[in-house]
Parts: structure tokens; sequence; C-alpha cells
């Protein structure tokens, strides 16, 4: 089977080239990309048109893509599929549906199901699950420690020759600093990074949002930033004292932003990701009790926003990651105190995304780098390139397609979003991964 | 005007002057009515009030129970016992159950935050606050204003102390949004651990020093100090609190002549107050009490009753 992508921009952030042009897919492998135009020095210019189409005779599967833009499929290194074990929330099925929805063709899990993933057995369940049902390809994360109970190291090394590519208690810290300085020596063995829950867990207490004025003002018990920063800055440490690869989840502090960039100055061996609600939405959000808006850690402030965005553009932070969390309606409609955290972000990160581009805090091919390339390289996944003979994984997406997000019509089952009702644009129109095309033309008129 | 022109008393924050005093004033009223041989209005007959607490309760849910009863209500007491061992039906379910009896209005208490609001979406009945985790009491501001405005007859330069756990206390932030708009001069007295985040922006002097933070103030406000804050880390002992934060004569002398001294209750006699001052004078501790049913008199009946019966 062939199918040839036409007139579309080409976004390869792998080999910085973008420019108008056609890519020929043969059997789910990318077999030429050819650029009609490019930026000088780049590429190989082409002005042939329509003829390019007329040279496959077996009649090809075409996508017009002219005034699309296509690029590498997004790479997602923190997500929730929730399977097995709490199916009703997610599963790997509605979870990778929601992914190719949103422009991902690769997505990590983390081990927080029931039973945790912290064997190879588990493992294995996964990848096995996500093969046979999985609308895009599922890289697991195993567990850091056996039950995520920060006590005794979980069997790292099978579950590495299992599948998983990194590992991490997320969901909650290593709180003993012991353990984590194991973790970080061990895994070098392995080579997958130990992905850090920054959180001191004593310091937030029983809190639900970000400490300060408003959390005074709302009668909620704070979180202060400090529960944060004070985790980043321990882990960093433990990496220069270890050597071992360390890379900071979920970044949602100034603070946090400063201690990452300190520690890359000096040459340790980090890497961070945020998300995107850390980097469009402030606590403003939680006011009238929205448990939407209820994520851990807790949305911060204007300033964090600020420096988050500028440690996008400094390349502080290397990745954008949805930290997708989906749940159930009832763990939402419920007492603030008692709802669960977490935010369901797959089908809007890309937008969101695309409003940095649209700052300019970042350029198109730069934001899309942290959406694919580099969390794939932090990860050895090989994915996030537009590359002649690799695995045919791309989106094309439609910059100019303004939506209302309507958390009713997610395909992911968790419709827990505090961007409801808000308008967004860009979105994705055709993903191709896993040996399929996922057509959203049609729904989208 | 006799009506707040809102359906629900979720807070403090959000009413103007106007709408307290407004309370105030039909308090008044009321407070006559309570000094009568038959104590019953026939003001809100046919109305039904569900007090619903999540959280022991007595002294409010008896004030509110005797509020609805003196306005010829019926009254419904539906205590939940809350643990997080025991879960229960989902509080949306508990809701949907009490708004189908078709009550007019539901006083709510709940340890979580913002329960009310979450109540007041989700149902037609007026929706009461009657203490919601650490955010707001606001029957209890009114009430502790309406007692002031008795006992010193205006609010506007008048230096009042608020002493205790502030952080903890949703009597403490419905008095601060209510004694602030009303104008009053507000004191915070209290340990560092218990003086909340950003009080700065709420228009409070925090004082750390009791015999400072007490000198030349015309109302002192104590307030309950809970025996588990020592496991949180916030005390070190009752009795080291009561060394130096507690309101004994001495302390009390320090305010200005004529001070009076409140308490929302229950008191820890010989903790946050001796019983020299809880007894003496000064003390306003009982008159809260009595105030406290004809203000919730007012909140009812100053309630948009705007719901419409359902037709069975």
């Amino acid at each position: 089977m062939i199918i040839l992508i036409v007139n579309g921009h080409i976004i390869d952030p792998r080999n910085e080239m973008y420019g108008l042009g056609d890519i020929v897919i043969e059997n789910w492998k990318i077999k030429e990309i050819r650029y009609r135009e490019s930026k000088p020095g780049q590429g190989n210019p082409e002005s042939e048109g329509d003829s390019f189409v007329q040279q496959f005779p077996e009649s090809p599967e075409i996508i017009d893509a002219s005034g699309l833009y296509v690029m590498p499929g997004l790479v997602d290194m923190h997500v929730h599929l929730r399977e097995p074990g709490y199916e009703y929330k997610e599963t790997i099925k509605s979870g990778t549906m929601a992914a190719v929805r949103g422009g991902f063709t690769s997505v990590c899990c983390m081990p927080d199901t029931k039973p945790v993933n912290d064997n190879e057995t588990v493992t294995e369940f996964i990848l096995r699950k996500a093969y046979a049902e999985g609308a895009c390809y599922v890289y697991p994360i195993g567990a850091v420690t056996k039950g995520q109970e920060g006590r005794e190291l979980a069997e790292m090394g099978m579950m590495r020759e299992a599948g998983c590519v990194a590992f991490s208690d997320d969901g909650m810290p290593v709180k003993n600093s012991l353990i984590m300085r194991r973790a970080l020596e061990y895994s070098r063995t392995f080579g997958a990074p130990v992905i850090s829950h920054a959180e001191d867990i004593d310091l937030t207490a029983c809190g639900v949002m970000n400490e300060g004025y408003l959390s005074t003002l709302l009668g909620l018990k704070g979180i202060p930033r400090e529960a944060e920063v004070i985790m980043i800055k321990r882990d960093i440490d433990l990496a220069l004292l270890t050597g071992g690869r360390l890379h900071i989840a979920h970044v949602s502090t100034e603070e946090g932003v400063n201690a990452i960039r300190e520690a890359k100055r000096a040459g340790i061996n980090v890497t961070a990701e945020t998300c995107p609600h850390y980097f469009t939405i402030t606590e403003d959000a939680v006011k009238d009790y929205n448990t939407d808006a209820k994520v851990n850690p807790p949305l911060r402030t204007e300033k964090d926003i600020a420096a988050i965005k500028e440690g996008l553009s400094d390349d502080t932070i290397d990745v954008i990651a949805t930290d997708h969390a989906p749940h159930h309606r009832d763990e939402k409609l419920c007492e603030f105190d008692s709802a669960a955290s977490g935010i369901s972000g797959l089908e809007t990160a890309l937008p969101l995304g695309l409003k940095l581009v649209e700052e300019g805090v970042l350029d198109l091919s730069h934001l899309i780098r942290k959406m694919s390339l580099n969390p794939s390289d932090i990860l050895g996944l090989d994915r996030g390139v537009l590359r002649e003979g690799s695995d045919a994984a791309l989106v094309i997406v439609d910059m100019d397609s303004e939506f209302e997000v309507e958390p009713e019509k997610f395909v992911s089952k968790g419709k827990n979003t505090p961007f409801k009702g808000m308008y967004l644009k860009g979105r994705p129109v055709v993903t191709i991964c896993k040996g399929r095309i996922y057509d959203f033309r049609a729904e989208r008129p | 005007m006799s009506s707040l022109g809102i359906k629900d008393l979720l807070g403090i924050k959000g009413l103007s002057r106007k709408q307290i005093y407004l309370v105030l004033d039909t308090a008044a009223g009321f407070k006559d009515v309570l000094k009568r041989d038959i104590k019953k209005v026939p003001a809100l007959r046919g109305k039904t009030v569900f007090n619903l607490f999540f959280e022991p309760s007595t002294r409010t849910r008896t004030s509110f129970e005797l509020a609805a009863k003196r306005l010829s209500t019926d009254v419904i007491n539906f205590s939940v016992p809350t643990s997080s061992f025991v879960k229960g039906e989902s509080l949306l379910d508990t809701i949907r159950t009490i708004e189908s009896y078709g009550v007019d209005y539901i006083v709510i208490r709940h340890s979580s935050s913002g329960v009310p609001h979450f109540i007041a979406r989700h149902s037609h009945a007026s929706v009461v606050n009657a203490g919601d985790g650490i955010n707001e009491h606001p029957t209890q501001a009114l009430l502790d204003a309406f007692t002031i405005k008795e006992k010193k007859g205006y609010f506007e330069g008048l230096k009042i102390a608020i002493v205790g756990d502030i952080l903890h206390s949703r009597v403490a932030k419905s008095n601060i949004y209510c004694l602030r708009e009303l104008g009053a001069e507000l004191r915070i007295v209290a340990p560092p651990t218990f003086v909340p985040h950003g009080i700065d922006s709420f228009g409070v002097e925090v004082y750390f020093d009791a015999d400072k933070g007490l000198k030349d103030v015309d109302v002192i406000m104590m307030l309950r100090i809970q025996n588990e804050r020592q496991e949180g880390g916030f005390l070190p002992s009752s009795d080291e609190y009561s060394r130096f934060w507690g309101l004994t004569e001495e302390r009390l002398a320090r305010a200005s002549q004529g001070a009076v001294v409140m308490h929302p209750g229950p008191m820890n006699r010989g903790v946050e107050i001796m019983s020299e001052v809880a007894d003496s004078t000064s003390s306003v501790i009982l008159e809260q009490v009595t105030n406290g049913v004809a203000v919730r008199m007012a909140v009812l009946y100053l309630l948009n009753r705007t719901r419409v019966t359902k037709h069975v």
C-alpha cells in the first residue's frame, strides 16, 4: 500500500528541515520525502507539482496536505493510561485513541496502575494489550520501587528487558533520599532515566492548591512551592553524586526552573518537562472550587508561567508532556478536598503548545522538537523523526482550525479539563501510525 | 428593602456594607420578638429548612433550628457522621435526595471548604453556609457584628483583635471580611504557625506578641484552640499556648477601658481563655449565643425565596 501526502508544509526537527513537499509512504515506512521548495541550503528543491502523483500507477491513497503542516508524530513521555486496574478511568485503547486524536503517535505510560507496573509481568501485559488494542505506540515506564512504596528497588533490569523505557514512582515522590540515590546509581546499568515526581509530601501536608493569598481566600489548604523546589534540588544533588540520569517531571515553579537551569550549566545530567497547564493557566482557575483545575503539582501564578516560558525558550525545559490524568466524573463531581487530582490532557496539548508559537515564545520547529524529538531522545526511542526508511508515524495539522474545547467530545474517558469552553487553534486532521490512518477530517467540518 | 437579593448565603466575601447592615437591622427586630412571651412569628410558615451537618455541632445546629422554628418553618435535622474510613453515599447523591424532598433551605456544615458552593450549584433550595472547612462561617460573623454593634454602637475605627488559630478558623475569616467591610481596625494576634499565607492582603495588622497586640483594643475575639494542632506541629503544647496567647486578666487589662471579650464557643477554659475573664463583666459570650438566633432568623428571612414549589 502506498500513501502520498501531497503539498504539505513539512517540519522535520531532527534535520532542521522545513518546506513545502510531498511524502511517500510505502508499507507503513517513509519511502521518500521530496521538498518542492526549501530554505536555502536545505533539502533538494523540486517543483514538479502534480506530475509527482502521476508517477504512481497503482492508485495510491492520496492525502492532500495543501495548507496543512506535516510533522513527526508527537511523543508524550508522561501519560496515565490507567490499565490495568482503573479501566473505569481510561483504558489503553481509549487513552491511545485520545493520543492519536491529539497528534501523538507514541505515549509513555506511568506505572501507577493496579497492580503497579513494578515487574516484568505487568510490563508485558501492558505491551501485549497495547499491541493488540492500542491506537499508537505505547512505551511503559516502570516503578522505581516495589509497589511505589519507596522502600525497595523494583526489578528495573527485568522491566527494562521487557520493554520499560524509564523508571518513576510518579504520583508519589521517592521520599527516602538513600533509595533515590540507589535508584539513580543502579539504573545506570540499563541506561534508562529515573523520572522524579518532585514533591516533599510532608510539606504538601493536606494541601490541595497552590499556597498563597488565593488559597487563604478560598479557605483551601495550600501546597507551598517549596514542596516542589526542595525535591528538585535534592534530586539534582543526587544526580551529581551518582552520575545517574535524572529527568524532572511536570515542573510548575519559577524556582524549579531556575534550579534546573543552574544544574544544566554545571553540567549535571538532568532533563526536565513541563505540562501545557503550567504555562497556560494560573491558580485562578481553581476559583469557585473548580475541581477540574485540581492537579498535582498545583497550578501556580503568573510569574511561574513567565519563568516556565523562559525555561522552554532557553531549553532549560526540554520537553512538553501532558501528564494526561483521566478521571471518572464522579471523582471530580464532589468536595474539592476529596476530588481526584489531574487533567485529561492529550486532546488539548498541541493547540496549547501552539499558543506559545503564536506568542513568540518558541518557533514551530522548536515546539515540535519539545513534543516529539526531545522526549524520544531522552528515552532512546528513535521517534520524532521524518526520515526515509523510518516507520511512518506522523501527524498532519491544520493550524488555522479554531475550536471550542468540549470535553464531552473527548475520546478519552477522562473529561476532566480546566480548558472547557476555551477557544483553541490548531488541531490534527490526520494521524498516521502503527499501520493505520486516523482521519479526523470528516468529523471536523 | 426586605431581601438581600441573593439566593444563598455562602460567605461574607462579596457582601456589601449595605447588605450586612440589612441583616443586623432585621435581626434587631427579631431580637425583640425573642423577648416576647410568644416567641414565634409566621414569617416563613409552610417553608422547610433542612439542617445538613457533616460535622458534629451542637450550638450552631441548635441555633439554626431554633431560628427556623421561631419563623414557623418545618425543620429537619440530618447529621452525617463523616470519617475518612466510613465512605457513605456521595455528596451529590445526598443533595439530590434532599432536593427531591422539595426543601426550601439547606443549612450546611461540612469539613471541606467550598461544599456550600457545590450544593448551591446543584440545588434549587437556598443554601446557608453554617461553616465550611477552613473557609467561612458567615452567620457567626454576622452575630458577632450584631453583638459588637449592640455593645459599642459603631464599627468605623473600632480596634478589634482576633486571637488564636487564624489559619484553621472559618470564624476568623468571616469576621475579617465582615469587620473590614464595616470599617473596623483589625488585628490578628497569633503564633506565626497560625497565620495564613497572604494575610497582609486582607487589611489586618499581625501581632505575634499578645501583650502588644491587645494594647488599647476595644474588642477581643478569642478563638478555640484545638488539641490536635499539636500533632500537626503547629504548637508545642496547649500549656505553652496558654502562657503566651491565653487571655488572662492581666492581658485583658492592656485593652481599652470597657473592652468586651467574645468567644464563638465552645471554650477551652484555662487554655485560650481563663475562667476569670470568661465569667467577668467584660465577657459577652452568652449574649453572642442569644443574638445568634436573631441573626439566623434574619438571614433565613432575607434570602430570596424564589423557589417554585414542584407540583407532584
